[in-house]
Formats: C-alpha cells, sequence, structure tokens
C-alpha cells in the first residue's frame, strides 16, 4: 500500500540529462488519502454511529449491576449471552455501517468523478487508470474495515470501562463479569470478523466501482437492474431462485463459511462471536464461493481500469 | 526528437467528424498557438495529445503513445482544460499537498509563490473561490511543474486583461525556456500575437493554415487604400479586403511591398485579420486555404 507506483530514479533524467530535483511520489498513499479527503462520510458515518450505540449503551448499562447478580440464576448459555451482548452491539452496528458506507461509496466513486469534469484535472497528473482504481477499491476493502476495528475496538474498550464503573458504583464485583467475558479472544475475533465480511464482500464492491465507471446516469439503477431482471426471469420461466439465493449467499454467506456456530449452541437470542473456537479460518479457505469471488472482484477491477480510460465527462 | 508528431490524425464522435486528418510537427522549443472557430476539433485534437480520447492515425507526444501511456507521459506534460476542472471539494492547500505527493516534477514552493501574488487563501475551497480565482489556482499548479510540453486550452478563460498580461509576460519570461515546448489555444488570439513562435488554423477537423510567425509576417501584408484605387489594389488579387471608415484594407498573400506601399500605408496584419480572411474563404471553397 505505501510502495512507489514507479520507481523514481533522480540520477537518470530525460529532461535535460541533469540532475533534477524529483519529488519521491507515492501515488496509490496520496489517491487513498484524497479519497478521504473528498468523502469525509467514510470517517463521520461509523464515527456518528459508534458515539450513538455508545451514548444508548451507557444508558442501559444502568442496568448491568442487575443483570450480573442475576447472571448466576441463568443457564450457562444465557450467561454468556448476557453478559457479552453490551461488547458486540456497538461493533456490529459500526461494520454495518462501514458496509453500507463502502456499498454507497463505491457505486459513486467512478461516477462522480465524471459527472463534475474532475476526471480531467486527474488525468493531468500522472497517476495512472489503476492507480486510481486500486485506490478507489482500497476504500471498501482495507480502510474501511480498518476504520471500523478501530472504533469497534474503542466501543469495547468505553463499554469495558464504563460498564466496571458502574458495577464498582453499585458495589458488584466486576470480577463476576468479567468472568463471563473472553477479553483477550475479543479484539481477535473482531481482526478476523472485519476481514472475513472484507474479502467475502469483495466482488460486490469491484461490481458496484464497474458500474459507477461505465454507467451514464444512474449507476444504482444499472448495479442492480441486471439481477433483479434475471431473478424475475428466472423465477417466472422455472419457477426457482438460484439467483436469489446466489445472492444472498454472497451477501450473508461469510457467517456460515467463516464461523464455526454450531445451531444448537446459539441463545434463544442470538449469538456472540467472541471466541477464537468460533472463528474457523480454514473452512474459510476452503469454501469455492470465497475464491470464486475473489476471481470475480479481481475480473471487475481490470474491466474497471481499462473502462477508466475511455472515460470522458459527462 | 519533436515534441509533437501526428500525422492522420482523425476521430468521429457517431456521424460528426471532429478531426479530419491533422498532420502536426512542433518541434521542441515551440510556443504554437491554435485558432480555430468553435467546434473545430481544437479541443479535441488537445484531448487526444493528452492521451484523453481515443483517435485513429499515428501520434506521438514527447516520444509517447498518449492514449496508452498517459500517465507516464503526464510526468513531463502539464496542462490546463477550457472549462473549470478543479474538484469542488478540495481545499488550496490539499491540492498543493497531493500535487507534491503525486507529481515528481511539482515545485511545490514554486506554487505558493504564484498563489500568494493573488487573493487565493490555503483554507479555501475550490467551490469557495470565484471562476477567475479557480483559474488563477489551476495556473498557478500547472506553472509549478517542470514539464516539457505545456498545453493550455482557452487558459484565461474569465481572467481580466489585467492578470491575462501579467499571466503571458510570466508564461515568457519565468517559464519558456526553449527546452519546453507551449500549446495554446485562446479566442483572443491579439493578446498572444507576440507570444508565439507558430500558429496553426483549424477549421472542422482539418488544419487549414500553418505557419511560423517569421513566415507569417514576411508573407502577408495589408494595405489601406482610398476609393479610388481599390480597382489598382484588386488588381493584384487580395485575399481579402474589408472596409474600414470609408476607405479599404486588402490583405495580400506574396505582393510586392513597394507596389503595395504605392497605394498606401503597409502594415503587417495581426494574426486575427488573417484568420478572418482565411476561415472565409474556406467556408466559400471548403478546399485548402493553405
Amino acid at each position: 500500500m505505501s510502495a512507489p507506483d514507479v520507481p523514481l530514479d533522480a540520477s537518470r533524467d530525460p529532461h535535460d540529462g541533469a540532475l533534477a530535483r524529483m519529488n519521491a511520489t507515492r501515488p496509490l498513499d496520496w489517491s487513498i488519502r484524497r479519497e478521504l479527503w473528498e468523502n469525509r462520510s467514510l470517517t463521520i458515518a461509523p464515527l456518528a454511529v459508534a458515539g450513538f450505540v455508545l451514548f444508548v449503551l451507557a444508558m442501559t448499562t444502568f442496568g448491568l449491576p442487575r443483570k450480573v447478580r442475576a447472571l448466576s440464576t441463568m443457564d450457562p448459555a444465557r450467561q454468556h449471552l448476557v453478559a457479552a451482548s453490551p461488547f458486540s452491539i456497538a461493533p456490529s452496528m459500526i461494520m454495518m455501517t462501514t458496509i453500507l458506507v463502502g456499498l454507497f461509496y463505491s457505486l459513486d466513486a467512478l461516477y462522480g468523478e465524471r459527472r463534475d469534469r474532475s476526471i480531467l484535472f486527474w488525468k493531468s497528473l500522472p497517476v495512472s487508470d489503476r492507480t486510481t482504481v486500486l485506490s478507489k477499491a482500497a476504500i471498501p476493502l482495507v480502510v474501511l474495515p480498518l476504520i471500523g476495528l478501530a472504533l469497534s475496538f474503542a466501543a469495547q474498550v468505553s463499554v469495558l470501562l464504563w460498564g466496571s464503573f458502574i458495577l464498582m458504583a453499585s458495589r458488584v464485583s466486576p470480577a463476576t463479569w468479567y468472568s463471563h467475558l473472553h477479553l483477550f479472544q475479543m479484539p481477535l475475533a473482531l481482526v478476523y470478523g472485519v476481514f472475513v465480511f472484507a474479502l467475502w464482500h469483495a466482488p460486490i464492491y469491484a461490481w458496484l466501482l464497474l458500474v459507477s465507471g461505465w454507467a451514464r446516469r444512474t449507476p444504482l439503477l444499472w448495479a442492480v437492474l441486471p439481477f433483479a431482471v434475471i431473478a424475475a426471469v428466472e423465477r417466472a420461466a422455472f419457477n426457482t431462485t438460484h439467483i436469489a439465493s446466489l445472492l444472498r449467499y454472497r451477501f450473508m454467506g461469510a457467517m456460515t463459511a467463516a464461523f464455526d456456530i454450531p445451531p444448537g449452541t446459539a441463545g434463544q437470542h442470538g449469538t456472540v462471536v467472541d471466541r477464537v473456537s468460533q472463528l474457523d479460518p480454514v473452512k474459510f479457505l476452503r469454501t469455492p464461493g470465497l475464491w470464486l469471488g475473489l476471481l470475480l472482484a479481481a475480473a471487475f477491477l481490470a474491466a474497471a481500469v481499462r473502462l477508466r480510460r475511455y472515460r470522458e465527462p459527462m | 526528437m519533436p515534441a509533437i508528431e501526428a500525422r492522420g490524425l482523425r476521430k468521429s464522435y457517431g456521424k460528426t467528424v471532429a478531426l479530419n486528418g491533422i498532420d502536426l510537427h512542433v518541434e521542441e522549443g515551440r510556443i504554437l498557438g491554435i485558432v480555430g472557430p468553435n467546434g473545430a476539433g481544437k479541443s479535441t485534437a488537445l484531448h487526444a495529445i493528452l492521451g484523453l480520447t481515443a483517435y485513429e492515425g499515428e501520434l506521438k507526444v514527447l516520444g509517447r503513445d498518449p492514449w496508452t501511456e498517459r500517465d507516464q507521459l503526464m510526468r513531463d506534460v502539464s496542462f490546463i482544460t477550457d472549462v473549470a476542472v478543479m474538484p469542488r471539494w478540495m481545499r488550496v492547500s490539499q491540492a498543493l499537498q497531493y500535487l507534491a505527493g503525486v507529481h515528481p516534477r511539482f515545485d511545490r514552493v514554486k506554487a505558493e509563490g504564484f498563489l500568494k501574488k493573488t487573493d487565493i487563501k490555503p483554507a479555501s475551497r475550490v467551490k469557495e473561490l470565484s471562476k477567475g480565482m479557480v483559474t488563477q489556482l489551476h495556473l498557478a499548479l500547472v506553472m509549478a511543474v517542470d514539464a516539457r510540453l505545456l498545453v493550455l486550452d482557452e487558459p484565461t478563460l474569465g481572467l481580466d486583461i489585467l492578470f491575462r498580461k501579467r499571466f503571458y509576460d510570466s508564461l515568457l519570461n519565468d517559464y519558456f525556456d526553449h527546452s519546453r515546448t507551449v500549446i495554446v489555444t485562446t479566442h483572443q488570439i491579439d493578446e498572444i500575437q507576440d507570444v508565439l513562435t507558430d500558429f496553426v488554423f483549424v477549421n472542422r477537423g482539418r488544419i487549414v493554415l500553418e505557419s511560423s510567425m517569421e513566415a507569417f509576417e514576411s508573407r502577408y501584408l495589408e494595405v489601406m487604400v482610398r476609393p479610388e484605387r481599390v480597382d489598382e489594389a484588386r488588381a493584384l488579387l487580395p485575399i481579402h479586403e474589408r472596409p474600414v471608415f470609408g476607405r479599404t484594407i486588402l490583405l495580400f498573400d506574396h505582393a510586392d511591398r513597394e507596389r503595395l506601399a504605392a497605394l498606401g500605408d503597409v502594415r503587417t496584419p495581426t494574426i486575427a485579420d488573417l484568420f478572418v480572411a482565411v476561415m472565409g474563404r474556406d467556408a466559400g471553397e471548403a478546399g485548402g486555404a493553405a
């Protein structure tokens, strides 16, 4: 991510044969940075959601002492769920936000620069179409996951500190609470989850980027319409829903493909992923859907790079 | 190596022919003006040279194929197009930072020096600037790039005459150094006549006339004659005539200065005068005027 786009050799200057002063450049780094400058919602939206969720959690934490006192009366699966769920609410909301932001970002990334004609400015600079497209793909695939990760981690630390404070203020020992938590495995599960989802959703982002570079108007329509039409035709002609389930698999499949959550262990109110034993990277890496998706993503991005050469302002 | 070598450059949008076989040879160290009416193909030709649009025919810019090597080419080329294309959300300081980060030949100190002479504040966003200020900003960025080829497509649109004058002075005195090549299009031809070393007239996708300034000055003459001598002057086959205050100005190609002097005041025409003459004839014949 930080490798210079083109190796620079300041001693060989084709201009006048002399030693010319040349900046060392990092086009990819700077292109990613400029995406963050332009799309401030990339950081603001997850931050706002994190703030809101933490506020709500802070309010509900006042019930924590009562819950912790009652833990011993519950069955073990429910005990864990009650103790750990405050830690999973904020990250899951933040992750959902980053995914949503990533989808909308991708849909506009190569469309906006044509709409406002700034593509002519970007193309006047020695930044290749490949670097440009990769920098835009890096936002949903790398940058947003990292933002989500940092915010989720901060949220979990806040929940831990605030919860402990409330418990101590109510003269309940936080140790009882801690004994039902996997404090050191939680961050690992978080890191794993974030990148599993990014990899699994990669073809979606890449498809949206491609459409955003191709569509002359309403990229959202062009991104969704083909699938809607095919699914409708399939249903009408064969009365099957393979396309629809394929799409559902692409959006939701990461949960079953990358995690080991036997249906029986989940409590009535769902489950909390916070243990290393729930992560199954081997199964994930052996899922054909992962590699097929990545292959498709690479093809879409390659097409988007090629397409950008032909693109002019609208 | 020539800065630009084009042969049989063609481009059409559907049935509209934008470039209809352009041959252009520009040596390094020239300042070429491209003159033509709206829709003549000037911008399309420049876009082809800059790798912004596909074309048929042969084209080499600084020895590179602009269509397939745009990003490499842009290390040595800097350009400004006819419309505001600076991203509206960007801050001036961000533009400087970004260019310094991606452009090996961008001199940030130089750009800041240019900007100090304007009212543009580093913290301003492009959308907060006036039209003229955006152009000033873009020019400051472009001029701070140590480029071998500078392409200016209507660079001074929306700027007042003082700034235009200062811009062309600084282009000539601070920027141009005979190892660089400059291509400029503008509707205010008279303002750049003294700046140019060469010019071409473009009409309907073709080059209808190309000349160096020296050749132009020795080849074309204008004479202002009284009404009673107009027929005498017409006998010498002027390429154009226009009435001015009861007299007639006739424009001659390859005429004998002595003979014209006998008819009235002789002077070198402006490029604009020649442009009007050539375009009028081109519209009439639709043939080559060069």
